[in-house]
Protein backbone atom coordinates (compact mmCIF):
# COMPACT_ATOMS: atom_id res chain seq x y z
CA UNK A 1 0.00 0.00 0.00
CA UNK A 2 1.47 3.38 -0.91
CA UNK A 3 1.97 4.30 2.74
CA UNK A 4 4.63 1.99 3.57
CA UNK A 5 6.40 3.13 0.50
CA UNK A 6 6.19 6.35 1.00
CA UNK A 7 5.35 7.66 4.22
CA UNK A 8 9.32 9.13 4.58
CA UNK A 9 8.72 11.32 2.12
CA UNK A 10 5.23 12.84 3.12
CA UNK A 11 6.68 13.23 6.37
CA UNK A 12 9.67 14.75 4.96
CA UNK A 13 6.89 16.86 2.69
CA UNK A 14 5.83 18.07 6.22
CA UNK A 15 8.33 18.95 8.04
CA UNK A 16 9.68 20.92 5.06
CA UNK A 17 6.08 22.82 5.23
CA UNK A 18 6.80 23.36 8.85
CA UNK A 19 9.59 24.85 8.29
CA UNK A 20 8.26 27.15 5.48
CA UNK A 21 5.62 28.03 7.58
CA UNK A 22 7.87 29.20 10.07
CA UNK A 23 10.03 31.56 7.76
CA UNK A 24 6.53 32.89 6.37
CA UNK A 25 4.48 33.51 9.12
CA UNK A 26 7.05 34.83 12.36
CA UNK A 27 7.64 38.43 12.03
CA UNK A 28 11.41 38.00 14.09
CA UNK A 29 14.19 37.63 11.64
CA UNK A 30 16.04 35.15 14.51
CA UNK A 31 12.69 32.83 14.16
CA UNK A 32 13.01 33.23 10.45
CA UNK A 33 17.04 32.15 10.55
CA UNK A 34 15.62 29.03 12.58
CA UNK A 35 12.83 27.86 10.43
CA UNK A 36 15.69 28.00 6.98
CA UNK A 37 17.45 25.39 9.42
CA UNK A 38 14.65 23.15 9.98
CA UNK A 39 13.72 23.45 6.60
CA UNK A 40 17.13 22.71 4.87
CA UNK A 41 17.45 19.69 7.00
CA UNK A 42 14.04 18.20 5.96
CA UNK A 43 15.04 18.52 2.49
CA UNK A 44 18.66 16.61 3.08
CA UNK A 45 16.27 13.94 5.06
CA UNK A 46 14.33 13.64 1.31
CA UNK A 47 18.02 12.79 -0.16
CA UNK A 48 19.18 10.67 2.19
CA UNK A 49 15.78 8.48 2.12
CA UNK A 50 16.11 8.34 -1.77
CA UNK A 51 19.75 6.99 -1.02
CA UNK A 52 18.34 4.20 1.19
CA UNK A 53 18.97 0.74 -0.28
CA UNK A 54 16.57 -1.60 1.58
CA UNK A 55 19.13 -4.44 2.21
CA UNK A 56 22.11 -2.25 2.39
CA UNK A 57 24.24 -0.95 4.95
CA UNK A 58 26.33 1.99 5.56
CA UNK A 59 28.32 2.46 2.36
CA UNK A 60 31.55 1.60 3.94
CA UNK A 61 33.39 -1.35 2.38
CA UNK A 62 33.38 -4.50 5.14
CA UNK A 63 34.06 -7.59 3.44
CA UNK A 64 30.85 -9.83 4.67
CA UNK A 65 28.53 -6.74 3.24
CA UNK A 66 27.57 -6.90 0.01
CA UNK A 67 25.17 -4.47 -0.83
CA UNK A 68 25.41 -0.65 0.21
CA UNK A 69 23.46 2.46 0.34
CA UNK A 70 23.85 4.57 -2.07
CA UNK A 71 27.06 7.17 -1.42
CA UNK A 72 26.40 9.63 -4.02
CA UNK A 73 23.75 11.65 -1.88
CA UNK A 74 25.34 11.35 1.12
CA UNK A 75 27.97 13.60 -0.79
CA UNK A 76 25.66 16.11 -2.00
CA UNK A 77 24.23 16.23 1.15
CA UNK A 78 27.51 16.53 2.85
CA UNK A 79 27.93 19.59 1.22
CA UNK A 80 25.10 20.93 1.88
CA UNK A 81 25.22 20.39 5.41
CA UNK A 82 28.62 22.77 5.63
CA UNK A 83 27.12 25.40 3.18
CA UNK A 84 23.84 25.56 5.34
CA UNK A 85 25.90 26.52 8.81
CA UNK A 86 28.30 28.94 6.70
CA UNK A 87 25.11 30.82 4.75
CA UNK A 88 23.40 30.86 8.63
CA UNK A 89 26.29 32.35 10.19
CA UNK A 90 26.86 34.93 7.67
CA UNK A 91 22.73 35.97 8.10
CA UNK A 92 23.11 36.10 12.10
CA UNK A 93 26.43 38.43 11.27
CA UNK A 94 24.01 40.49 9.34
CA UNK A 95 21.37 40.59 11.92
CA UNK A 96 23.81 41.71 14.58
CA UNK A 97 24.37 44.56 12.46
CA UNK A 98 20.62 45.32 11.82
CA UNK A 99 20.10 45.20 15.32
CA UNK A 100 22.97 47.78 16.22
CA UNK A 101 21.78 49.83 13.21
CA UNK A 102 17.39 49.72 13.72
CA UNK A 103 17.69 48.30 17.22
CA UNK A 104 15.05 46.06 16.35
CA UNK A 105 15.28 42.61 14.30
CA UNK A 106 11.57 42.56 14.18
CA UNK A 107 10.23 42.43 10.24
CA UNK A 108 7.85 45.30 9.96
CA UNK A 109 9.75 47.63 12.97
CA UNK A 110 12.57 47.19 10.54
CA UNK A 111 10.36 48.09 7.50
CA UNK A 112 9.35 51.71 9.44
CA UNK A 113 12.77 52.45 10.86
CA UNK A 114 14.45 51.74 7.21
CA UNK A 115 11.18 54.25 5.44
CA UNK A 116 12.24 57.08 7.45
CA UNK B 1 17.69 -5.10 11.83
CA UNK B 2 14.90 -6.57 10.79
CA UNK B 3 12.56 -4.51 8.29
CA UNK B 4 9.86 -4.48 11.39
CA UNK B 5 12.34 -2.59 13.67
CA UNK B 6 13.83 -0.59 11.47
CA UNK B 7 10.12 0.72 10.43
CA UNK B 8 9.24 1.55 14.11
CA UNK B 9 12.45 3.38 14.87
CA UNK B 10 12.24 5.23 11.73
CA UNK B 11 8.27 6.11 12.60
CA UNK B 12 8.97 7.13 16.33
CA UNK B 13 11.94 9.40 15.28
CA UNK B 14 10.51 11.03 12.67
CA UNK B 15 7.05 11.49 15.04
CA UNK B 16 9.52 13.33 17.15
CA UNK B 17 10.48 15.23 14.77
CA UNK B 18 7.41 16.61 13.72
CA UNK B 19 6.65 17.33 17.02
CA UNK B 20 10.11 18.80 17.59
CA UNK B 21 9.30 21.54 14.36
CA UNK B 22 5.90 22.17 15.60
CA UNK B 23 7.09 23.50 19.05
CA UNK B 24 10.07 25.35 17.49
CA UNK B 25 7.50 27.53 15.84
CA UNK B 26 5.33 28.05 18.66
CA UNK B 27 8.36 28.98 21.35
CA UNK B 28 8.27 32.69 21.95
CA UNK B 29 11.85 32.70 23.63
CA UNK B 30 14.54 32.19 21.41
CA UNK B 31 16.88 30.59 23.44
CA UNK B 32 14.59 28.22 24.25
CA UNK B 33 14.01 27.63 20.46
CA UNK B 34 17.68 27.62 19.89
CA UNK B 35 17.91 24.59 22.65
CA UNK B 36 14.72 22.84 20.83
CA UNK B 37 16.55 22.98 17.18
CA UNK B 38 19.46 21.50 19.03
CA UNK B 39 17.44 18.70 19.73
CA UNK B 40 15.85 18.24 16.37
CA UNK B 41 19.57 18.41 14.50
CA UNK B 42 20.08 15.81 17.45
CA UNK B 43 17.20 13.83 16.27
CA UNK B 44 17.44 13.99 12.52
CA UNK B 45 20.89 12.56 12.64
CA UNK B 46 19.70 9.43 14.66
CA UNK B 47 16.95 8.71 11.66
CA UNK B 48 20.14 9.56 8.98
CA UNK B 49 21.77 7.16 10.95
CA UNK B 50 18.98 4.55 11.37
CA UNK B 51 19.10 5.19 7.60
CA UNK B 52 22.62 3.63 6.57
CA UNK B 53 23.93 7.48 6.43
CA UNK B 54 26.88 7.32 8.59
CA UNK B 55 29.41 10.36 7.28
CA UNK B 56 26.06 12.38 7.08
CA UNK B 57 24.59 11.57 10.91
CA UNK B 58 28.35 12.40 11.89
CA UNK B 59 28.61 15.87 10.30
CA UNK B 60 25.10 17.14 11.42
CA UNK B 61 25.51 15.84 15.02
CA UNK B 62 28.79 17.99 14.65
CA UNK B 63 27.54 20.60 12.54
CA UNK B 64 24.32 21.32 13.61
CA UNK B 65 23.64 20.55 16.96
CA UNK B 66 27.12 21.73 17.63
CA UNK B 67 28.47 24.40 15.85
CA UNK B 68 25.06 26.02 15.13
CA UNK B 69 23.58 26.01 18.61
CA UNK B 70 26.75 27.86 19.82
CA UNK B 71 26.20 30.61 17.20
CA UNK B 72 22.56 31.36 17.51
CA UNK B 73 23.22 31.77 21.42
CA UNK B 74 26.28 33.99 20.62
CA UNK B 75 23.71 35.93 18.52
CA UNK B 76 20.52 35.74 20.54
CA UNK B 77 23.19 37.85 23.28
CA UNK B 78 23.14 40.55 20.95
CA UNK B 79 19.69 40.51 19.35
CA UNK B 80 17.97 39.78 21.58
CA UNK B 81 16.35 36.05 23.60
CA UNK B 82 12.35 37.02 23.60
CA UNK B 83 10.11 37.43 20.28
CA UNK B 84 7.08 39.99 20.14
CA UNK B 85 3.88 37.94 20.47
CA UNK B 86 2.12 37.12 17.03
CA UNK B 87 -0.72 35.51 16.13
CA UNK B 88 0.12 31.61 15.48
CA UNK B 89 -1.94 30.94 12.46
CA UNK B 90 -1.07 33.45 9.68
CA UNK B 91 -3.90 32.67 6.76
CA UNK B 92 -2.23 33.63 3.25
CA UNK B 93 1.06 31.34 4.49
CA UNK B 94 -1.60 28.66 5.62
CA UNK B 95 -3.14 28.73 1.93
CA UNK B 96 0.16 28.95 0.33
CA UNK B 97 1.65 25.60 2.78
CA UNK B 98 -1.65 23.82 1.86
CA UNK B 99 -0.99 24.09 -2.27
CA UNK B 100 2.10 23.16 -1.88
CA UNK B 101 1.60 20.10 0.51
CA UNK B 102 -1.22 19.05 -1.96
CA UNK B 103 1.51 19.50 -5.11
CA UNK B 104 3.98 17.69 -3.81
CA UNK B 105 2.00 14.12 -2.32
CA UNK B 106 0.90 14.33 -5.92
CA UNK B 107 4.15 14.12 -6.63
CA UNK B 108 5.57 11.77 -4.49
CA UNK B 109 3.31 9.12 -6.31
CA UNK B 110 5.57 9.07 -8.97
CA UNK B 111 8.76 8.27 -6.79
CA UNK B 112 10.24 5.15 -6.48
CA UNK B 113 9.09 2.87 -3.46
CA UNK B 114 11.73 3.44 -0.45
CA UNK B 115 14.11 1.14 -0.49
CA UNK B 116 13.66 -0.24 -3.65
CA UNK B 117 17.61 -1.29 -5.33
CA UNK B 118 15.79 -0.71 -8.90
CA UNK B 119 15.31 3.15 -8.38
CA UNK B 120 16.72 5.50 -10.80
CA UNK B 121 19.40 6.90 -8.24
CA UNK B 122 20.71 3.61 -7.39
CA UNK B 123 21.25 3.00 -11.34
CA UNK B 124 23.62 4.91 -13.00
CA UNK B 125 26.57 6.07 -11.67
CA UNK B 126 26.94 4.44 -8.06
CA UNK B 127 26.87 0.64 -9.23
CA UNK B 128 30.09 2.04 -10.63
CA UNK B 129 31.79 3.31 -8.03
CA UNK B 130 30.67 0.56 -5.83
CA UNK B 131 31.64 -1.72 -7.70
CA UNK B 132 35.28 -0.22 -8.31
CA UNK B 133 35.87 -0.48 -4.79
CA UNK B 134 34.35 -3.24 -3.44
CA UNK B 135 36.19 -6.30 -5.59
CA UNK B 136 39.31 -4.42 -5.01
CA UNK B 137 39.44 -4.78 -1.29
CA UNK B 138 37.70 -8.26 -1.10
CA UNK B 139 40.21 -10.00 -2.93
CA UNK B 140 42.05 -10.39 0.39
CA UNK B 141 44.72 -7.85 1.25
CA UNK B 142 42.95 -5.70 3.38
CA UNK B 143 40.49 -6.71 6.78
CA UNK B 144 39.96 -10.39 5.91
CA UNK B 145 42.84 -11.12 8.17
CA UNK B 146 42.53 -12.37 11.24
CA UNK B 147 46.25 -11.74 12.91
CA UNK B 148 48.54 -9.07 13.46
CA UNK B 149 50.91 -10.94 11.25
CA UNK B 150 48.73 -11.48 7.99
CA UNK B 151 47.93 -7.43 8.28
CA UNK B 152 49.38 -5.88 4.99
CA UNK B 153 52.66 -4.03 5.68
CA UNK B 154 52.24 -1.14 3.45
CA UNK B 155 49.48 1.43 3.90
CA UNK B 156 48.56 2.11 0.22
CA UNK B 157 44.54 0.81 -0.63
CA UNK B 158 45.30 0.30 -4.24
CA UNK B 159 43.98 3.60 -5.13
CA UNK B 160 40.50 2.76 -3.54
CA UNK B 161 39.37 3.51 0.23
CA UNK B 162 36.70 1.51 2.55
CA UNK B 163 34.80 4.67 3.21
CA UNK B 164 32.88 5.29 -0.25
CA UNK B 165 31.38 8.11 0.57
CA UNK B 166 34.90 9.76 1.28
CA UNK B 167 36.23 8.43 -1.80
CA UNK B 168 33.29 10.45 -3.70
CA UNK B 169 33.79 13.43 -1.80
CA UNK B 170 37.61 13.77 -2.17
CA UNK B 171 38.66 11.49 -5.51
CA UNK B 172 36.00 11.46 -7.91
CA UNK B 173 34.01 15.06 -7.01
CA UNK B 174 37.36 16.64 -5.67
CA UNK B 175 36.45 19.79 -7.49
CA UNK B 176 33.06 19.84 -5.75
CA UNK B 177 34.83 20.15 -2.42
CA UNK B 178 37.39 22.42 -3.68
CA UNK B 179 34.52 25.25 -3.99
CA UNK B 180 32.54 23.93 -1.10
CA UNK B 181 35.97 24.41 1.11
CA UNK B 182 36.04 27.87 -0.61
CA UNK B 183 32.51 29.29 0.04
CA UNK B 184 33.55 27.91 3.88
CA UNK B 185 36.54 30.36 3.45
CA UNK B 186 34.84 33.28 2.28
CA UNK B 187 32.00 32.69 5.24
CA UNK B 188 34.90 33.22 7.28
CA UNK B 189 36.05 36.49 5.42
CA UNK B 190 32.18 37.88 5.36
CA UNK B 191 32.09 37.34 9.24
CA UNK B 192 35.37 39.27 9.81
CA UNK B 193 34.05 41.72 7.34
CA UNK B 194 30.45 41.99 8.30
CA UNK B 195 31.42 42.13 12.64
CA UNK B 196 34.82 44.13 12.57
CA UNK B 197 37.36 43.80 14.72
CA UNK B 198 35.56 45.89 17.43
CA UNK B 199 37.42 46.42 20.27
CA UNK B 200 35.88 45.51 23.66
CA UNK B 201 33.54 48.35 25.49
CA UNK B 202 34.00 51.12 22.67
CA UNK B 203 30.32 50.84 21.38
CA UNK B 204 30.66 49.60 18.16
CA UNK B 205 33.64 51.45 16.65
CA UNK B 206 36.75 49.12 15.27
CA UNK C 1 32.82 31.15 34.08
CA UNK C 2 36.60 30.41 35.92
CA UNK C 3 35.38 30.64 38.82
CA UNK C 4 33.32 26.99 38.42
CA UNK C 5 35.44 24.57 39.72
CA UNK C 6 34.31 21.65 37.72
CA UNK C 7 33.75 23.71 33.90
CA UNK C 8 37.56 24.84 34.60
CA UNK C 9 39.17 21.51 35.48
CA UNK C 10 37.07 19.59 33.01
CA UNK C 11 37.41 21.31 30.11
CA UNK C 12 41.60 21.49 30.75
CA UNK C 13 41.18 18.13 31.14
CA UNK C 14 39.05 16.80 28.23
CA UNK C 15 40.59 19.49 25.50
CA UNK C 16 43.66 17.08 24.47
CA UNK C 17 41.25 14.40 23.95
CA UNK C 18 39.18 16.40 21.80
CA UNK C 19 42.07 17.41 19.82
CA UNK C 20 43.48 13.79 19.44
CA UNK C 21 39.55 12.85 18.47
CA UNK C 22 39.50 15.09 15.94
CA UNK C 23 42.91 14.40 14.17
CA UNK C 24 41.40 11.21 14.61
CA UNK C 25 38.57 11.38 12.56
CA UNK C 26 40.21 13.82 9.91
CA UNK C 27 42.93 10.45 9.38
CA UNK C 28 41.01 7.91 9.73
CA UNK C 29 38.07 9.29 7.04
CA UNK C 30 38.95 7.41 4.82
CA UNK C 31 38.32 3.94 6.90
CA UNK C 32 34.84 4.55 8.07
CA UNK C 33 33.10 7.65 8.99
CA UNK C 34 34.73 10.83 9.05
CA UNK C 35 36.50 13.35 7.11
CA UNK C 36 38.20 16.46 6.70
CA UNK C 37 34.51 18.49 7.86
CA UNK C 38 33.85 16.76 10.49
CA UNK C 39 37.62 16.38 12.32
CA UNK C 40 37.59 19.97 11.20
CA UNK C 41 34.60 20.66 13.17
CA UNK C 42 35.54 18.55 16.49
CA UNK C 43 38.53 20.29 16.59
CA UNK C 44 37.29 23.86 16.66
CA UNK C 45 35.02 22.55 19.42
CA UNK C 46 38.23 21.84 21.61
CA UNK C 47 38.98 25.68 21.21
CA UNK C 48 35.72 27.08 21.48
CA UNK C 49 35.09 24.94 24.62
CA UNK C 50 38.29 26.73 26.04
CA UNK C 51 37.04 29.86 25.14
CA UNK C 52 33.95 29.61 26.74
CA UNK C 53 34.87 28.75 29.56
CA UNK C 54 38.17 31.07 29.56
CA UNK C 55 36.93 33.57 28.16
CA UNK C 56 37.99 35.45 25.16
CA UNK C 57 41.33 37.00 26.05
CA UNK C 58 42.67 33.14 27.07
CA UNK C 59 41.43 32.12 23.66
CA UNK C 60 43.33 34.73 22.01
CA UNK C 61 46.31 34.03 23.79
CA UNK C 62 46.59 30.76 22.83
CA UNK C 63 45.38 31.10 18.94
CA UNK C 64 46.30 34.58 17.74
CA UNK C 65 43.97 35.81 15.35
CA UNK C 66 47.20 36.04 12.66
CA UNK C 67 46.83 31.81 13.36
CA UNK C 68 43.61 31.19 12.39
CA UNK C 69 43.44 34.28 9.58
CA UNK C 70 46.69 32.40 8.33
CA UNK C 71 45.46 28.92 8.54
CA UNK C 72 41.62 29.29 7.15
CA UNK C 73 43.22 30.53 3.85
CA UNK C 74 46.68 27.74 3.88
CA UNK C 75 43.96 25.51 4.02
CA UNK C 76 42.30 26.12 0.63
CA UNK C 77 45.94 26.77 -0.35
CA UNK C 78 46.94 23.16 0.28
CA UNK C 79 43.63 22.01 -1.72
CA UNK C 80 44.66 24.13 -4.87
CA UNK C 81 48.18 23.43 -4.91
CA UNK C 82 47.65 19.65 -4.38
CA UNK C 83 45.11 19.97 -7.62
CA UNK C 84 48.01 22.28 -9.38
CA UNK C 85 50.95 19.43 -9.08
CA UNK C 86 48.47 17.66 -11.51
CA UNK C 87 48.65 20.19 -13.94
CA UNK C 88 52.54 20.77 -13.45
CA UNK C 89 53.31 17.66 -14.25
CA UNK C 90 51.34 16.78 -17.50
CA UNK C 91 48.18 15.65 -16.41
CA UNK C 92 44.65 17.29 -15.36
CA UNK C 93 43.64 19.54 -12.27
CA UNK C 94 43.46 17.78 -9.49
CA UNK C 95 44.89 13.90 -10.65
CA UNK C 96 46.44 12.52 -7.69
CA UNK C 97 48.93 10.40 -10.45
CA UNK C 98 52.01 12.60 -10.19
CA UNK C 99 51.45 12.28 -6.43
CA UNK C 100 53.44 8.18 -6.02
CA UNK C 101 55.89 9.78 -3.33
CA UNK C 102 56.13 6.08 -1.56
CA UNK C 103 55.02 3.70 -3.79
CA UNK C 104 53.73 3.21 -7.44
CA UNK C 105 50.51 2.65 -5.77
CA UNK C 106 50.16 5.42 -3.40
CA UNK C 107 49.19 8.14 -5.69
CA UNK C 108 45.47 8.10 -4.47
CA UNK C 109 46.21 7.65 -1.10
CA UNK C 110 48.62 10.71 -0.37
CA UNK C 111 46.33 13.08 -2.79
CA UNK C 112 43.27 12.09 -0.81
CA UNK C 113 44.66 12.52 2.80
CA UNK C 114 46.74 16.36 1.74
CA UNK C 115 42.88 17.18 0.82
CA UNK C 116 41.69 16.13 3.55
CA UNK C 117 43.66 17.82 6.03
CA UNK C 118 43.60 20.96 4.04
CA UNK C 119 39.82 21.02 4.49
CA UNK C 120 39.98 19.96 7.80
CA UNK C 121 42.16 23.26 8.37
CA UNK C 122 40.20 25.42 6.87
CA UNK C 123 36.95 24.15 8.33
CA UNK C 124 38.63 24.10 11.90
CA UNK C 125 39.60 27.26 11.47
CA UNK C 126 36.87 29.05 10.42
CA UNK C 127 34.47 27.46 12.96
CA UNK C 128 37.06 29.20 15.51
CA UNK C 129 36.85 32.62 13.49
CA UNK C 130 33.07 32.46 13.59
CA UNK C 131 32.75 31.56 17.23
CA UNK C 132 35.21 34.46 18.26
CA UNK C 133 33.48 36.84 15.99
CA UNK C 134 30.24 36.59 17.24
CA UNK C 135 31.43 35.92 21.07
CA UNK C 136 33.40 40.08 20.51
CA UNK C 137 30.37 41.52 19.17
CA UNK C 138 28.41 39.76 22.15
CA UNK C 139 31.20 41.11 24.77
CA UNK C 140 31.25 45.04 22.94
CA UNK C 141 27.25 45.38 23.30
CA UNK C 142 27.62 44.84 27.28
Amino acid sequence: MPFFELYNYWIFILLMMIGLYTIIASPNLVKKIIGLSVFQTAIFLFFISLSKVAEGTVPVTVPPAEVYSNPLPHALVLTAIVVSVSTMAVALAILMNIKQAYGTVEEDEVDQAEAH
Amino acid sequence: MTIIEFLLLDVILLCLLIVTSVTIFVLHNLLAATMVLSLYSLVMSLVWLNLDAADVALTEAAVGAGIATVLLIGALVVVGAEERKHPLIHWPALVLIALTTAALVYGTFDLPPFGAASAPAQAHVAPEYISQSVPKLHSGDYGSAKNAEDQPTSDNFHGHVPNLVTSVIVNYCAYDTLFEVAVIFAAGVSLVLLLGRRVAGNGGEP
Amino acid sequence: MRDQVILRVVSKITAPFILVFGFYVIAHGELGPGGGFQGGVVLASAFILYGLVFGLAELDAIVPRRVTDGLAGAGVLLYVVVGLVGIVSGYRFLDYTPLRVTGSESAESWGMTLVEYGVGITVASVMITVYREVSQAGAAEK
